[in-house]
């Protein structure tokens, strides 16, 4: 039977096209392409029903926001998400500091759903939704 | 058309000294020696993202304006600002930095750079219990056990492990380059094989069980250097390394004490510590104990993860206790290419190295109050300067929505998340490129950026802008101090 959600841990991080996007420039199409993805696990794919290079809606405490889903290609990683730093991940990235500065941009509990109807919003667009400018 | 040798790269902490540019009509046509993301950087810096002339929000649109009227508005907001922060710092020059405390106190603020989403948590381990280092000259030449710990160089700082670890020709230890190359034509053999096997005992017939053998794998007992990489995931440095260890989420805390205890030759009354076996942690503990120099390099996996600076503190330890039976150092993999400089710079002017509060006359710095991602979350604020960094993109969004309800100016060279959420916006020449300067690497050393091409014409450097609106404050307050004075009299 296909589960319609499923609970993962969200990790943020580095990628190496995620830097050559962001120094090619934040408005290029090589920085949303980086960045507006999240990579899951091949099983946690199936399992949800989810094709590679399909898109999903990604749900935390803090937000939640549409990325286009790629299947991990180096190990399996069940349970894991990762998205690449940007606004994307920052949409539902938890702002906690634990009282020392620094908000908690790994290992902490999200959502993923299926959203092959839905659109993954430009930065700009991503931008206006959010804080209207 | 002219080539300019020995270019420093204004892109992470490696700081790689050895670009080689090629320079034709004012432009960088072409680079050699750098990584993909250099490349991106040198020939991608002149994109038609660039922003050329200041931009202020008119009627909800940004729109060109002169530079006085842009210095201006921005000297008159920070002047009359009650709590302004000023954050960024990490890729600019450090000229531009000391401006930039200078103004910071003369308008009574914070000035935070972006250790604080970065390694703000390793500075906070470091001052618990102090940081056995080195540079990475002396790791080239000497380390004959590196260890990655939630870093992945190939992505994030891509000629780290050419340039100063593994792959890299130091006076008393070789490259593992060319064993590197023999295991990856090893392993595409082995693929082969089995391949062929699948085929010829048809597609049915269920893939081969590999035999696992707990245990170090053979490249740990070869001679030369090792390589050890720690993470949640194979990321491709992974790939790379002699030995893998895949840790769960949020526990490297955990794993580390358990090397901890292994290293001072205690016992562990579990089967494994963080999803990992102790029969391979005892084996890890080995190599660690058996090799002449070892180094620990480490990245937002431990410092953003569950135990933010504890992870730092225990990780220092451990490699304290290392040094009890051999050589062993510890090193952040620092982020952007002055984020270092935005520390060093920082501290000898204000005596501490982010987060400092001038609000009070006199530099005060209290991490989780004084950060400016908790004045924000407070919603103390009421005006931010971001200089050279992209909190619009890079800040979880309350903390966004705080920023902007109040004026918000941004000195960037590209038009950023940040930028395009702005009040202001000062265009900048690109330092290590149109400007030259100073930045720190990684392990503190400093080295000179060059100035390789022209910036467009009217387009000042972070410093020239930062001094013209520090004088415009200054004059804007002895201003209002007179017209006090004269009140009162």
């Amino acid at each position: 039977m296909v589960e319609q959600k499923l609970k993962v841990t969200l990790l943020t991080g580095r990628t190496i096209e995620q830097g050559v996007g962001k120094e090619k420039g934040k408005a290029s199409k090589e920085y949303f392409n980086a960045c507006s993805m999240c990579y899951m696990d091949a099983d946690d794919m199936k399992n949800l029903g989810v094709k590679n290079n399909t898109n999903i809606l990604v749900t935390t405490p803090d937000g939640s926001v549409v990325l286009r889903a790629v299947k991990y290609p180096r190990s399996a990683t069940p349970g894991l998400i990762y998205i690449p730093y940007g606004p994307w991940a920052n949409a539902i990235c938890s702002n906690k500091t634990t009282s020392i500065g620094m908000p908690s941009f790994k290992g902490t509990p999200a959502e993923v759903q299926p959203a092959p109807a839905e659109k993954v919003l430009t930065m700009e667009e991503l931008l206006k939704s959010e804080f209207g400018r | 058309m002219s080539i300019i040798k020995s270019v420093t790269c204004p892109i992470c902490g490696c700081l790689c000294d050895d670009i080689e540019l090629t320079v034709e009509k004012n432009e960088v046509v072409k680079v050699r020696n750098g990584c993909a993301i250099c490349e991106s950087k040198f020939i991608g810096y002149k994109g038609h993202h660039r922003v050329k002339t200041p931009l202020m929000r008119k009627d909800g649109k940004l729109v060109p304006v002169s530079m006085d009227e842009a210095v201006h508005a921005t000297a008159e907001i920070l002047a009359n600002a009650n709590y302004p922060i000023l954050y960024g710092w990490s890729s600019t020059s450090s000229e531009a930095q000391r401006v930039g405390v200078e103004l910071t106190e003369e308008v009574g603020g914070i000035m935070d750079n972006t250790a604080v989403v970065c390694h703000g948590p390793s500075i906070l381990g470091v001052q618990e219990v102090g940081i056995p280092t080195c540079t990475l000259g002396q790791i080239r030449h000497r380390a004959d056990l590196i260890i990655y710990w939630g870093c992945d160089p190939w992505s994030a700082h891509p000629r780290h492990l050419e340039r100063y670890t593994s792959f890299t020709e130091g006076r008393f230890e070789n490259s593992e380059w060319k064993a590197f190359m023999q295991k990856l034509k090893a392993q595409a053999g082995q693929k082969k094989l089995e391949s062929a096997a699948r085929i010829e005992i048809g597609s049915t017939h269920p893939k081969p069980q590999t035999c696992t053998v707990p245990g170090m794998p053979q490249s740990m007992n070869k001679s030369g250097r090792k390589l050890i990489v720690v993470d949640v995931r194979k990321t491709m440095s992974a790939e790379m390394a002699d030995y893998f260890i895949q840790v769960q989420p949020n526990k490297d805390y955990e794993l580390m004490q358990a090397l901890r205890v292994l290293v001072n030759d205690g016992e562990l009354d579990v089967d494994s510590v963080a999803g990992v076996p102790v029969e391979y942690l005892k084996d890890v503990a080995d190599a660690l104990v058996n090799c002449e120099f070892g180094v620990i390099f480490f990245g937002m996996g431990l410092t953003q993860t569950a135990g933010k600076f504890r992870n730092i503190e225990i990780a220092i330890q451990l490699v304290r206790d290392l040094n009890s039976r051999t050589k062993f150092t510890i090193m952040p993999m620092r982020g952007h290419f002055n984020v270092t400089g935005a520390n060093v710079v920082s501290a000898w002017q204000s005596g501490y190295p982010y987060g400092v509060d001038f609000s009070l006359g006199y530099p005060r710095y209290n991490p989780g109050e004084t950060t400016c991602m908790d004045v924000l979350l407070r919603e103390e604020n009421d005006a931010s300067l971001v200089i050279a960094s992209d909190p619009g993109a890079n800040f979880p969004k309350k903390a966004v929505e705080n920023m902007i309800k109040h004026p918000l100016i941004v000195i960037d060279p590209h038009m950023n998340a940040t930028s395009m959420l702005a009040d202001i916006v000062f265009p900048s020449a690109f330092v290590g490129i149109e400007v030259e300067g100073t930045a720190y690497r990684m392990d503190h050393v400093p080295l000179p950026l060059k100035k390789v091409v022209e910036p467009p014409k009217g387009v000042l450097s972070d410093e020239e802008i930062l001094t013209k609106i520090l004088e415009e404050v200054k004059v804007i307050k002895s201003s209002s101090k007179k017209s006090t004075k004269k009140v009162e009299a």
